[in-house]
């Protein structure tokens, strides 16, 4: 498949197939963290998690029209109030969600799987309804436009180098919480032993509802991010839902590095055989790889040890 | 014999349940719809299979597999295989550029039949390969996880994964397969004109012999001591495991056994439907299955037959009339179904119904026991 490319283009070629794994790594990053947060943490599959990205993209959408029709000098910044806007609304709805559904269904994971495809499916059409059905993408601000020509071959688009470094500060902030603060200490201590964190005087069932709105909140901040490289319809979140579920699983849940690494892995490997094989081929590829590789290791890639 | 309760295979409540939907399916749904509305009963009764396959390895197994559709398809893809070589001999297809391959894959500027065609100029091994192909499959998806011991959400995720798969490659190889399309515009069986009125309503009680055939099988497998074993599998494996089974050979029987019965749905719903694509075998299909399956009620092989039938019928008439609100009410039922009432239809009538049932059929019931012999009696008498 490199019959007829000099070693120069192949270079360049795998240096911008490479940048381009980097974005969709950003975003399966994003929406991986949410979902190991959520899966990892509280064994909960949450399947409408794509429509609660969605969510978030719609947020930023509407930002961006009310910026540009009421406070068009500050353009510029809407990016930044949207997606802060995106974090508590999709966080906030996880949080009722949680509230009134999940909370119900602890006990059965593959109950709580078909609820929320069931809600997924009443998200989308909810979408649908007040948006329409056709795609919307939002402009964006000037300094966000162009890209840094690095060599004559060789281009980096400056949205995508935005993505990536949004990417990196959740993934820091997500560390932090979780493995630094007080909060964080609590959720684990949740996970790895419900009746003895709950007789130690941690409200058990509020850090579910916490955890639950978080994962989703960072699953609306990924939405945001999202509208940055593409348009956003009532069904682009089922798009990655399985995709970001390999990525969870791949990765070992419950362990962020593994979440980091295993999204690497699989987005790379997707967008560099994408340019040498027809992308179906190259998806076909990858998820194959992933399910024989969980068939030979189905604890994913990197195992957190607990004392069961 | 040393079995404290005799199992029969047909209890006579349950020959009331087998009677009754004999009536419904064979007398009351024939004589009151037109065949075209006929037609689409049996399309929804070829989806029954899958409810009951999911009957079988959710309900009773514990595996919950969102993956029926890949075996639903693959079923409904070899026969449509068959019927697309019949439909495209040399003469029918005399203006393409090659005569006698079919007509998606002249379009594709292929000129010979790819190799993993050339089985489907037989029916008889195209019979086989209606069961046999996706039975190896879900054989080797199966052996391949529970021998690892992957189970519960993990086997859901990875199922779902497996049918992403394979719709992306169908999708993709258009010249070979179909494509989005699928495999459309079938004729004939041997012969015989597949889309006449006579033809659909024969169709239709094949079906209908099948779908009884299927239901007899599967109780027959639940009342034996596998299917006892198979729910002491689903609630405590280690305590099964412990006792010296193989817990595993059972979960791979089931799935396999669970991935046939939905391959025969699959070839049923091509015959009577005319056509086979992707959209029966990806991720939302398969998870529509698994809601047709919960809502008749996850342990009741009748429940998931009802249940099908139900859904459709709402899904038909809500999306002709109301399609924005479909979704809304598909999205309500998962909801309700697994919070509200998780043994579905066939909980609601075991607490409603049947108690005034049983309250008229009672002195029946007593009447067919006398008739028929014990099967602890036959033993005596032995």
């Amino acid at each position: 498949m490199f019959d007829g490319y000099t070693a120069s283009e192949l270079t360049a070629i795998f240096a911008m197939q490479g940048f381009a794994g980097l974005i969709l790594f950003s975003v399966f990053v994003l929406m991986a963290l949410g979902l190991a947060i959520i899966f990892g943490q509280m064994g909960v599959i949450n399947m409408a998690h794509g429509e609660f990205m969605i969510l978030g993209a719609y947020i930023t959408y509407l930002t961006s029209i009310f910026f540009e029709t009421f406070l068009p000098s500050l353009y510029g910044i809407y990016f930044f109030v949207a997606m802060i806007l995106a974090f508590f609304a999709a966080g906030s709805l996880g949080a009722f969600v949680e509230w009134a559904l999940i909370r119900r269904l602890y006990k059965r994971p593959l109950d709580t799987l078909l609820a929320t495809w069931g809600l997924s499916l009443i998200l989308q059409q909810i979408y649908r309804s007040v948006f329409g059905a056709r795609e919307k993408g939002v402009s964006l601000p000037d300094w966000l436009m162009g890209s840094i020509p690095v060599t004559d071959l060789v281009e980096i688009p400056i949205n995508g180098i935005f993505v990536m470094c949004l990417t990196l500060v959740v993934t820091l902030g997500v560390y932090y919480l979780m493995q630094r603060s007080q909060w964080g200490a609590k959720v684990r201590a949740v996970v790895q032993n419900r009746p003895m964190a709950s007789a130690v005087g941690i409200n058990t069932s509020m850090v579910d509802r916490m955890t639950f709105a978080l994962g989703c909140g960072i699953a609306g901040v990924a939405g945001s991010a999202f509208t940055m490289i593409g348009s956003t319809g009532p069904t682009s979140g089922q798009l990655y839902i399985v995709d970001t579920f390999m990525v969870v699983v791949f990765g070992g849940a419950a362990n962020l590095l593994g979440t980091i690494a295993s999204a690497f892995t699989i987005s790379q490997a997707q967008t560099i055989l994408e340019f040498f094989l027809s992308g179906s081929i190259a998806k076909v590829l990858t998820l194959g790889l992933v399910v024989g590789i969980l068939m030979l290791r189905p604890q994913g890639l990197f195992v957190l040890k607990i004392r069961k | 014999m040393t079995n404290s309760s005799p199992q029969r295979l047909l209890t006579p409540k349950e020959i009331g349940s087998y009677a009754f939907l004999a009536l419904i399916l064979l007398v009351v749904l024939p004589m009151s719809m037109d065949v075209f509305r006929l037609n689409l009963v049996g399309k929804y009764l070829s989806y029954t299979f899958v409810a009951m396959s999911l009957v079988l390895c959710w309900g009773y197994g514990g595996i919950l597999s969102l993956g029926q559709g890949i075996f639903f398809g693959l079923g409904g893809y070899c026969m449509a295989m068959f019927l697309k070589l019949e439909a495209s001999s040399p003469e029918n297809t005399a203006i393409q550029s090659t005569p006698g391959i079919p007509d998606f894959m002249d379009w594709n500027q292929l000129t010979a039949l790819p190799w993993f065609w050339e089985p489907f100029n037989n029916l008889g091994l195209t019979l086989l390969a209606v069961v046999l192909v996706p039975g190896l499959f879900a054989f080797v998806i199966a052996l391949a996880m529970f021998k690892r011991r992957v189970g519960g959400v993990y086997f859901a995720i990875i199922t779902q994964a497996v049918a992403a798969i394979l719709t992306i490659l169908i999708v993709g190889s258009q010249g070979m397969t179909g494509g989005i399309n699928g495999i459309t515009d079938l004729r004939t069986l041997l012969g015989w004109d597949i889309r006449t009125d006579d033809a659909k309503f024969i169709l239709y009680f094949v079906c209908v012999f099948f779908l009884f055939a299927s239901l007899l099988l599967c109780q027959f497998i639940l009342k034996s001591k596998l299917g006892r074993l198979l729910v002491a599998v689903r609630d405590t494996e280690e305590r099964v495991r412990f006792s010296g089974y193989n817990v595993d050979n059972f979960k791979i029987f089931v799935f396999t056994f669970a991935a046939m019965l939905s391959a025969i749905g699959g070839a049923m719903f091509t015959l009577q439907v005319g056509f086979m694509s992707p959209s029966f075998v990806g991720i939302v299909p398969s998870i529509e299955m698994v809601i047709f399956c919960a809502v008749g009620g996850r342990l009741s092989l009748f429940g998931a037959v009802y249940g099908v039938l139900l859904v459709n019928f709402a899904k038909t008439t809500l999306s002709e009339a109301m399609p924005e609100v479909w979704l809304f009410a598909l999205g309500a039922l998962f909801i309700a179904v697994v919070s509200i009432f998780p043994d579905g239809l066939a909980g609601l009538y075991k607490t409603y119904l049947e108690p005034t049932v049983d309250k008229i059929f009672g002195p029946l019931y007593k009447k067919f026991k006398q008739i028929l012999p014990s099967r602890g009696s036959a033993v005596k008498s032995n």
